[in-house]
């Protein structure tokens, strides 16, 4: 397994994303709330660059106790990073497709040295 | 440039640029070597609204034109053609949507036609049926007048300033005026024969539209004599009396696509329009596959209780319609085996055809087709571009292509 330089952390933004390539693959890096998270570019859909679209806070619908719907909210925890081929949509935090979490794009370690970012493949 | 995202939240993303975006397309299509497959893309889009300032000075009725002009003049005076509901964008999920301006094209060519080589050399497509967007809304205008004028021209600016800009890769159907009868005839005697023209359109988007109504038997006739098709363009209308309890629109778009194909599909077969017009290709365009195997079991099961209400008919309704074509997308890929079901429902060796709908949200990529595991080759290179070959005489663009044309038996010359 490689270790592939990402970049310096104190340069790389909470909220930024950064598309690396080893060989045929592609990775997208995103550091989202102090974490990094790193998966496969290729969406598990038709392909589309999975990781080069919007991150957006999932959206939930909250019910009552009488199981009425209170309406649409963005979630105050959970984050999704979408494709923007066709709205594929995959939690931030494993990868995994918020409708169906069985599909899941491969994961990539991140490791940090000092103020060094890398992705393990 | 920076797209909104939750509570207001800002999201760099660079601007567009197709061919960038499309690059995982442009790898498919080499890793599959589809150079040398003839690829026709039969339902693909570009946004005519953003070409209106050189479409309509083409209407022909002065007062009209004026009318149309003069509401363009300033925003927000109203809007010269129909508009839908909707958030075909997703918030902005598909970036192309708002990022579509930010993409850089050259000057001294249609912006459409450079866009349209980036996505089909991606792809590797070689050939698309370039259809509008908004006016697949044109049905819901409540002038037939100004239907007319909008349909002849875009057909004008289509055929004698964007399509001779595209170097033969793009061709259409043109989209006919269908509140008016006698409009839409004159569209198809003044238009059938131009360069570019595989046929007409209708817009499937209507509230009222009787398909087998006599006034439009001579339309139909001049088209099937001409050796044109036809095609239904299906699409959702939120606002419709049928769609008011969709409170979401996943529901409105999800069912108004095959709805309104199904609805006019019925009216079609039920009418005898297969026996009446035995030589005219029918294509229906992107309601999905799933609705084909429904609506045949429905009207089959119908059709042997009450044959006296169809007494055109010489054989059942799914047999009318597997003479007809269907254009793929967009395709349910859920279950494997429902969608090989559906195929041979179909015979989709013969008369399923390949579509995109790029640049739309929910776009196919030939590899949806190709990769299929359980068509034969024969059936993939049908279905990706043989039998359009066959419906609109587009010539292979290489040695390769033309093999396996012959190879497949689609081969109809150049």
């Amino acid at each position: 397994m490689a270790e592939q330089f990402v970049g310096k952390a104190s340069e790389f933004k909470d909220g930024e994303r950064q598309i690396i390539r080893i060989g045929e693959a592609e990775i997208g890096v995103f550091r989202h709330a102090g974490e990094f998270y790193a998966y496969s570019n290729f969406c598990l859909h038709q392909g589309g660059p999975a990781c080069e679209g919007l991150t957006i806070a999932r959206v939930e619908e909250r019910l009552r106790p009488d199981k009425t719907s209170m309406g649409l909210f963005f979630s105050e925890k959970d984050m999704n990073f979408v494709c923007p081929w066709h709205g594929y949509e995959y939690d931030m935090k494993t990868g995994a497709h918020i409708s169906d979490p069985r599909l899941k794009l491969r994961k990539y370690d991140v490791v940090q040295k000092g103020d060094e970012v890398y992705v393990v493949a | 440039m920076d797209l909104i995202a939750d509570r207001g939240r800002r999201v760099t993303v660079e601007e567009l640029n197709t061919s960038k975006l499309l690059a995982h397309a442009d790898k498919q299509a080499r890793d599959r070597k589809f150079e040398d497959v003839l690829i026709v893309d039969t339902d693909a889009h570009h946004y005519e609204n953003e070409n209106f300032a050189e479409i309509l000075p083409f209407m022909e009725n002065e007062v009209f034109k004026q009318l149309a002009l003069s509401s363009r003049a300033k925003a927000g005076r109203g809007n010269v053609a129909p508009t839908g509901f909707g958030y075909q964008d997703m918030g902005g999920r598909v970036t192309r949507y708002p990022l579509r301006a930010t993409e850089k094209t050259q000057t001294g060519r249609q912006r459409d036609a450079q866009l349209g080589d980036r996505w089909m050399n991606a792809m590797g497509v070689d050939y698309s049926c370039l259809f509008p967007t908004g006016m697949l809304n044109i049905g819901l205008h409540p002038q037939a007048e100004m239907e007319f004028e909008l349909c002849w021209a875009y057909a004008r600016w289509v055929t004698e300033v964007a399509l001779p800009d595209c170097n033969g890769r793009m061709y259409t159907m043109l989209c006919l005026p269908f509140s008016d009868p006698e409009g839409s005839l004159r569209m198809v005697e003044t238009f059938g024969d131009r360069k570019g023209v595989g046929g007409f359109m209708i817009t499937s988007v209507r509230e009222k539209m009787a398909v087998s109504d006599n006034a439009y038997m001579k339309v139909y006739r001049a088209i099937e004599e001409r050796g044109l098709a036809i095609a239904f363009h299906s699409g959702p209308n939120w606002g419709s009396n049928t769609f008011q309890s969709c409170n979401r629109f996943i529901s409105a778009h999800a069912l108004g696509f095959s709805w309104f194909n199904i609805l006019h599909c019925t009216n079609w077969v039920v009418n005898g329009m297969g026996e009446r017009f035995p030589k005219l290709p029918v294509l229906w365009i992107e309601s999905g596959l799933a609705w084909i195997p429904f609506l045949m079991q429905r009207l089959d099961h119908e059709f042997m209780l009450r044959p006296s209400e169809c007494p055109l008919l010489k054989k059942k309704p799914s047999d009318y319609m597997r003479d007809m074509f269907y254009s793929s997308q967009p395709m349910e890929i859920q279950d494997m085996e429902a969608l090989e079901t559906t195929f041979r429902m179909i015979n989709a060796e013969t008369q399923l055809v390949y579509a995109s709908d790029y640049p739309h949200w929910d776009f196919d990529l030939p590899s949806t087709i190709w990769d299929l595991p359980f068509l034969s080759d024969k059936a993939r290179h049908n279905i990706l571009g043989g039998t359009a070959h066959r419906l609109f005489k587009l010539p292979p663009r290489n040695e390769g292509q033309k093999a396996n044309l012959v190879k497949y038996g689609n081969y109809v010359g150049a």
